[in-house]
């Protein structure tokens, strides 16, 4: 499916933006807006919270002209559970939120998780807890990764640049409507609100299929008469009702995670050192790394695309590959990430430290400096 | 039925007919003996099968007895959360407007924990309708006071009696709505305890949003008799002598009737 | 550190000073000009008032973190700001700063944009910068800095229009940085105020001219070593 431009005005701008694939100079949320548009999203249900504002702002400003709809709810609560309405009728819905949304969002996503309602959540993370600062943080990777009250059966990518806020949306589109998990866009504050260059284009154009939004509900027909009617329910009576559903499930997510699980790791031979870290961070760790290689450290990097379902077994081959690997686990989060790493390293003896700091960007030169100090790391288990 | 109960079976009472649109397979229903939610739903059954919208509805229930509805009809439903039900069908309507979306919920889930939601949608005229089944408090959690409850009423959460003075008077939501809803909503407050009136307004409810006239709400002033712990006789004194004490029945805004003017 | 040369700048100032179109104009430029460029604004929660900054990366090779600890050039506009981006100096940092002799200028609260963005800058600045004379900035005491100064107020206020002043300290920034064209400039300044250049033609002169003023005004004198 493309794109249905419906008034000329913009189509201009669009043939020149998405088609010609000219590299632009643009704010990550102006990107986010494009690429639900290419994307095929039809509805954006969402309600204001910095530093996501502008996703809605252009998104607004772009459907009109093709056809797409917007609505500014009275909450995320809200938001969040007009999202599945529309989801279960055939349209690809998606919102953006932070911090406090991302916890109000919590409740409709529990549902859709329990429902396997498909929805695109864009997640710009800010300073926590409670309201915090609006800027920036990674505060937010464990809320969205296995918030709420269930198991955390959800797709989070977690970008480093604008070119992947591009290319990650439109892949949680086509996750979300394959998988029917909810699915995430893990950015933050600064990929919100930073211009670099980027790349749009129409994932037609590179071969990129577009999963089609089939209705869940109201498909063709009078009920009862031409097909059953479409019950759908989150409640059930019985402990073991809810147990056989949520193992199904489970055993479905466990199916397709190894096809959804996306990492990047680049090991020198013997690596004394590997620093460990996602989202915006991992572009300082692996600058870390390259000028670290330059002085001689045999310094490794790995990061994970996916932090849900996160590319366990991937970190776990490198570092039993090597036992007196030492790890450095970065991240602007006070060790989120950290303790999921030391989880999937369990019974390991590579040392593990860590370079954390709560709501604030992380630099290269910090990380190298860290890697410099001698001391030797904590081991996991 | 209160949380984790056996369902318990029963007729409906009155016309023993069965709506078309109702599931036989999932009768008898799961309402407690004397439970208003049979008859309102019963009304609501009659009437899509008199509009003949059958394959455009599109029914969504709350969290609250009301949730026992999940597969009462031969049409489609979602059942949502607590409070939630109107943003899921605000979702579906403006995905596919040719649907008509039917929003059902209790007091609690409509005027406390989900109040933004009924106030926003109203304020923005969604055209969905809204179907909210007062029986003064909390039934499914087992009987707590709601913003409902009747000023001395007894409930698990006022063992005293509800006060004034520190948990305030019932709430009015059709005259909260018809304040604040645009022109073209469709206001009304019914009861379980007249029949056709009810019927009549859940009617008009539907056909405004038919003819994209705007938001519709319709309060039904309905029974809980096991949380009120009253028998037949006594449960129907509550509902016909002590809730229209303080629930006018009647229409308070009609596409005739533009906003202001109440009618009777 | 890194092998090819990452230029780190910050740009400080007062809000309506147009600090940050000072920031979007030098990236747009270097990433027109085919390098890697990284521009972000700080942004809070306060609505008005307060020090506006802008980073900015230009690289060859890629960007890293979109903020840095250290300046390899510090612009700063008002003496507020330079205390406020003290702690981004090392030694070898260019201190480039405004040595006109005005008062620091009295802001409009209602004019700085909504959570850092400046909507009005170079209009409100145009209201805004008092001409009545006042002692010059002073520069910081920090050790090492090479200090650039240039009476970039006075020149617009004297020579073009208070409107000018922050494209003057754009020049002098292109000037000190040695990596982009003029002619790159000039493309991005007129992407950006292409629309207000054709309703206003005179405005595009003015732009243009505080370029050229503000390349000058460095290119003269030898950037004094302290
Ligand atoms: C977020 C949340 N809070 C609380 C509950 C527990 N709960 C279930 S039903 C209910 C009250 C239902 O009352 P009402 O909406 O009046 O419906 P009724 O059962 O009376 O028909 C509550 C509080 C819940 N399910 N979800
Ligand atoms: S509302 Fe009351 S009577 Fe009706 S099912 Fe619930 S508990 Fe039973
Ligand atoms: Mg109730």
């Amino acid at each position: 499916m493309g794109i249905k431009i419906v008034s000329r005005q913009l189509s201009g701008e669009y043939e020149k933006v998405l088609r010609r694939e000219q590299r632009s100079f643009m704010t990550g949320n102006e990107v986010v807006a494009w690429a639900a548009l290419a994307a095929g999203a039809d509805l954006m249900y969402g309600y204001p919270i910095t530093p996501q504002n502008e996703i809605m702002h252009y998104w607004a400003r772009l459907t009109p002209h093709f056809g797409r709809g917007f609505l500014q709810t009275e909450d995320e609560m809200s938001a969040g559970f007009a999202m599945p309405g529309g989801a279960l009728v055939g349209k690809k819905t998606f919102s953006a939120t932070a911090g406090p949304g991302n916890i109000l969002m919590q409740e409709p996503i529990a549902m859709a998780e329990m429902m396997r309602i498909p929805g695109v959540w864009i997640i710009q993370q800010r300073g926590g807890p409670s309201t915090a600062t609006v800027i920036y943080s990674q505060q937010e990777l464990r809320l969205t990764a296995t918030g709420g009250n269930g198991e955390g059966l959800r797709i989070v990518y977690s970008t480093a640049s604008h070119q992947e806020l591009f290319e990650y949306t439109i892949k949680a589109f086509n996750s979300a409507w394959r998988y029917r998990f909810p699915t995430f866009v893990l950015g933050d504050g600064y990929q919100a609100k930073m211009r670099e260059a980027v790349t749009l284009f129409r994932p037609e154009n590179r071969g990129w299929e577009l999963v089609p939004a089939e209705p869940i509900l109201c498909l063709p027909g009078v009920p009862a008469r031409d097909r059953d009617p479409v019950h759908l329910r989150n409640t059930f009576n019985l402990e073991e009702e809810l147990y056989t559903r949520l193992m199904d499930q489970l055993a479905v997510y466990e199916r397709i995670a190894p096809e959804v699980t996306e990492w990047e790791a680049e090991v020198p031979p013997e690596p004394e050192v590997l620093l460990v870290a996602h989202g915006i961070v991992a572009r300082a760790a692996r600058q870390a790394k390259e000028s670290l290689n330059r002085q001689g450290w045999k310094v490794g990097y790995f990061r994970p695309v996916t932090v849900r379902p996160f590319p366990g077994q991937a970190l776990r081959q490198i570092a039993a590959a090597s036992p007196n690997l030492r790890l450095l686990v970065v991240e602007s989060a006070y060790g989120q990430l950290l303790a999921m790493v030391k989880a999937e390293l369990y019974g390991l003896t590579n040392p593990v430290d860590s370079l954390l700091k709560p709501g604030v960007g992380i630099t290269a030169e910090e990380i190298a400096a860290a890697v410099d100090q001698t001391e030797e790391g904590e081991a996991v288990s | 039925m209160t949380e984790g109960q056996k369902p318990v079976l029963q007729e409906t009472p009155g016309n023993t007919k069965l709506p078309l649109s109702w599931r036989k397979e999932t009768k008898p229903h799961r309402f407690c003996p004397g439970c208003g939610h049979g008859i309102a739903l019963k009304a609501l059954g009659e009437v899509v099968d008199e509009l003949g919208i059958l394959d455009r509805v599109l029914y969504g229930c709350d969290i609250g007895c009301s949730l026992l509805s999940w597969d009462f009809f031969n049409f489609d439903n979602i059942q949502t959360h607590h409070g939630r039900t109107i943003p899921v069908i605000v979702g579906a309507k403006r995905a596919r407007p040719e649907l008509i979306g039917i929003a059902y919920m209790g007091d609690g889930g409509g005027y406390a924990i989900g109040a933004q939601h009924l106030v926003n949608a109203a304020q923005r005229g969604e055209k969905i309708t809204a179907i909210l089944a007062n029986n003064t408090l909390y039934a499914m959690t087992g009987g707590q006071m709601a913003p409902t409850t009747l000023p001395g009423q007894k409930t698990g959460t006022t063992p005293y009696g509800r006060e004034e003075a520190k948990t305030g008077l019932p709430m009015l939501g059709p005259e909260l709505v018809a304040a604040i809803a645009p022109e073209g909503s469709y206001v009304a407050r019914a009861t379980v305890g007249e029949y056709q009136q009810l019927k009549k307004y859940l009617q008009k409810a539907l056909l405004n949003q038919m003819t994209g006239g705007g938001f519709s709400f319709v309060e039904v002033l309905s029974t809980c008799p096991t949380n009120w712990r009253t028998n037949a006789k006594q449960t129907w004194a509550f509902l016909q002598g002590e809730m229209p004490r303080y629930y006018k029945v009647g229409e308070f805004r009609t596409a005739d009737a533009p906003p202001g003017e109440e009618e009777g | 550190m890194v092998a090819e040369k990452t230029w780190k700048i910050l740009i400080a100032g007062e809000g309506g000073q147009g600090v940050q179109s000072i920031g979007e104009l030098l990236a747009e430029a270097a990433f027109q000009a085919g390098k890697e460029a990284l521009y972000i604004p700080n942004f809070g929660v306060e609505q008005r008032g307060g020090v506006s900054i802008a980073f900015v990366q230009i690289a060859e090779g890629s960007i890293g973190a979109p903020k840095f600890q250290k300046a390899d050039l510090v612009a700063v506009l008002s003496e507020r700001a330079g205390e406020r981006i003290k702690g981004y100096l090392r030694a070898g940092t260019i201190y480039l700063y405004d040595q006109s002799a005005f008062k620091p200028p009295v802001i409009d609260d209602r004019t700085v944009g909504i959570q850092g963005y400046e909507t009005v800058a170079p209009e409100a600045f145009a209201r805004m910068t008092g001409a009545e004379p006042g002692p010059p900035p002073r520069p910081p005491a920090a050790d090492g800095v090479r200090l650039v100064g240039i009476p970039a107020a006075q020149v617009a206020k004297t020579e073009l229009t208070n409107r000018v002043f922050n494209i003057i300290v754009l020049g002098a920034i292109v000037q000190l940085i040695q990596v982009l064209s003029p002619a790159q400039v000039e493309a991005a300044i007129e992407k950006k105020f292409g629309e207000k250049f054709r309703a206003k033609p005179e405005l595009k002169t003015w732009n243009l001219q505080a370029l050229a003023k503000g390349l000058e005004l460095v290119a003269a004198p030898e950037p004094v070593r302290s």
